[in-house]
């Protein structure tokens, strides 16, 4: 194979995991525009609900379409429980006080999960079918396939769902000023609350894709910190910049194993989330609306 | 907590000389502690001490500063590498070894902390967390120097000729680096920087309108906490004598989070509380879980782990929500009842 066909092989795996990358970063943003706080429990609450789907599908045998309700189901559950007793009582506190709970819930998830399920590895049933899709003469293994396609098909449905409906325009208003949003009638705390389910949405279709691309342990979590160089990237003022950034990452993280060697792929994501606070900290589309000093 | 130094009431004057005396006692115990405790005690008051000067530092970068840093673990790396090279390599003494681990910490964490300490809150939360995963890359990967997962062992400190080959010895060296690291901390909260450090931490614009150059005093704060965290990892390469990457994972970064927590954010006691409180607290794990355990026959290798990094969050999430100001305000409160008339507190 010449090494341009390489180059583009990688560069569609790359921009295939970029897809999922954005559906996580999805719901990193929506939290942080409904309520200025950063969740960096999302790989967390990733993480549990492919954990669920596991135990839904396979240890009570529910079969996969059941497991993906009973999943979804539980992952609201858990976002709404996590945002009414550990951020709603943080409300006006600093900013770096409610990055820390997130912390503190993030450990307590992860610390969960390896009591229930132990560190083992293990195999969710497969959702995705294995046959590889051909672009041209590129091969694209079939599951890395499929979790794009239905991965970009959620996030864009969302963005669309953000922009026109009513919940959508509350969320904006809310993150645009809130005291004016509650003086219009828009309760707040009821649209925080939304945020957090949208991130359950998210995040529990991402872990289960994530879980079926790779496999399923307790470090399922650690792709969402790859995800904060997405959401940088992105802007955390944009929804729309969501999609273009984590392609971008997705990428950019496929093609550095062509040049560099292959234990750096581990770091990558870290050394380009560095690169993007360095290079463009409003991101792509961002206005610089961080507060400078 | 911060008592005014120039012109004393006489009522703080009578508390600090009862906190000197206080101070006194608990100085002369820990001196005498190594002859009447048993040897299990003294290994955790090394440990203690460590953790104690670790916390300290992140104390003046988080709880003093608003700094959040999770790179804090791989900075008590850097100091134990930077031991346990130098003195691979150049058989340099302790008195070399120890403060050039605080100064390459303080340097290295500069460096990840250049880009975005111009830039509030968030993004240097997510540098430092890069940073924590590209230094701990680089202690496994760098084998030439670090011998990777493997480890370096450490030669015992030689401190003018007295051979540190005992837990006993290194404790006394670990006990005079809590003492000194614990006043120099509370000196510099109480002088100009440290005032200017909780300025940044309340609002930083109105420090920089009161003449507060905040950069610069972020960039010192930072440096400072990163020094700490070197120290610390120099006494800890000493203390084990033995180093490897392992030991400076995120979880030791979160372990100092929630010591600072605990503790209370912006305390000198608190540092210290906290980091005994989280010191112990694995310990009395273990033992709850080897007696549960034993019952319901639990793997306990397992479940020790994923079980200490509940409590841990637990007692981050319980804190923040319910007690920000942590166990330094529980024992204040608790020391006031104590001295029985209700006289409003001195801070």
């Amino acid at each position: 194979m010449s090494p341009f066909q390489l180059f583009i092989e990688y560069s569609v795996l790359g921009i295939a995991a970029g897809g999922v990358y954005a559906l996580i970063a999805l719901g990193i943003i929506v939290i942080f525009k409904a309520s200025h706080m950063f969740n960096f429990a999302m790989g967390e609450m990733m993480m549990l609900s492919a954990y669920f789907f596991y135990a839904a599908s396979v240890t009570f045998a529910f079969g996969p379409a059941i497991g993906l309700a009973i999943a979804l189901a539980g992952s609201v559950a858990v976002a709404l429980l996590i945002e009414r007793v550990a951020i709603r009582p943080m409300l006006g506190r600093p900013f770096i006080a409610v990055v820390m709970v997130t912390f503190g819930v993030g450990s307590i998830l992860r610390g969960v999960v390896g009591m229930i399920w132990g560190p083992n590895e293990m195999q969710i049933p497969a959702i995705l079918a294995r046959t590889p899709v051909f672009l041209g003469d590129i091969f694209v293994p079939g599951r890395t396939a499929r979790a794009f396609a239905i991965a970009t098909t959620i996030v864009v449905a969302l963005i669309v769902y953000l922009r026109y409906s009513r919940a959508g325009v509350a969320l904006r208003a809310a993150a645009a000023d809130t005291v004016t949003a509650y003086s219009m009638g828009i309760d707040v705390r009821k649209v925080v609350a939304f945020s957090w389910v949208i991130a359950a949405i998210t995040g529990c279709i991402s872990g289960i894709l994530m879980a079926n691309v790779n496999t399923l342990t307790p470090h399922l979590g650690l792709v969402a910190l790859n995800v904060l160089s997405v959401v940088i990237l992105g802007g955390l003022a944009s929804i729309g910049g969501v999609l273009v950034a984590g392609f971008i990452i997705g990428w950019l993280e496929a093609i550095t194993v062509l040049f560099l060697p292959t234990e750096y792929r581990e770091i990558t994501p870290y050394i380009l989330v560095l690169l993007v606070l360095l290079f463009r900290p409003n991101g792509l589309f961002g206005k610089p609306v961080v507060e400078r000093i | 907590m911060s008592v005014a130094t120039s012109d004393l009431s006489d009522r703080t004057r009578t508390a600090e000389n009862m906190l000197r005396i206080r101070v006194g006692i608990l100085l002369l115990g820990l001196l005498v502690l190594p002859f009447v405790a048993p040897g299990y005690w003294i290994f955790f008051a090394g440990l203690l001490g460590i953790n104690i000067i670790a916390t300290q530092g992140l104390n003046i970068m988080m709880g003093y500063t608003g700094l959040l840093s999770l790179v804090h673990a791989a900075f008590v790396g850097v100091g134990a590498y930077t031991v346990a090279v130098m003195q691979a390599r150049f058989d340099a003494p302790f008195w070399v070894t120890i403060p050039s681990a605080g100064i390459l910490a303080a340097v290295i964490g500069l460096g990840f902390g250049l880009p975005s300490l111009r830039i509030r809150g968030l993004y240097l939360v997510i540098a430092t967390l890069a940073a924590q995963f590209i230094l701990h890359f680089v202690f496994v990967h760098w084998e030439s120097v670090t011998k990777g997962d493997l480890g370096m062992t450490v030669a015992p400190a030689s401190v003018f000729g007295f051979l540190l080959n005992t837990e006993v010895r290194v404790y006394y060296l670990i006990l005079f680096f809590v003492i000194i690291s614990t006043i120099f901390a509370r000196n510099v909260i109480n002088s100009r920087v440290g005032r200017a450090f909780i300025a940044i931490r309340e609002r930083d614009l109105t420090a920089q309108v009161l003449g507060v150059e905040i950069v610069r005093y972020k960039f010192i704060a930072f440096a400072l906490g990163s020094m700490y965290a070197g120290v610390a990892g120099g006494l800890l390469a000493y203390f084990n004598r033995y180093v490897n990457p392992e030991q400076f994972s995120l979880f030791l970064s979160v372990f100092f989070l929630a010591a600072v927590i605990v503790g209370g954010m912006g305390s000198i006691l608190g540092a210290i509380l906290g980091a005994a409180f989280m010191t112990i607290l694995p310990e009395v794990l273990r033992g709850v879980a080897l007696m549960i355990g034993g019952g319901f026959g639990f793997d306990l290798g397992t479940i020790l782990t994923p079980l200490r990094e509940t409590v841990f969050g637990i007692l981050m999430v319980a804190f923040l929500v319910l007690e920000p100001r942590g166990l330094a305000e529980l024992w204040n409160r608790f020391a006031r009842r104590w001295a029985g008339k209700a006289k409003p507190s001195s801070h």
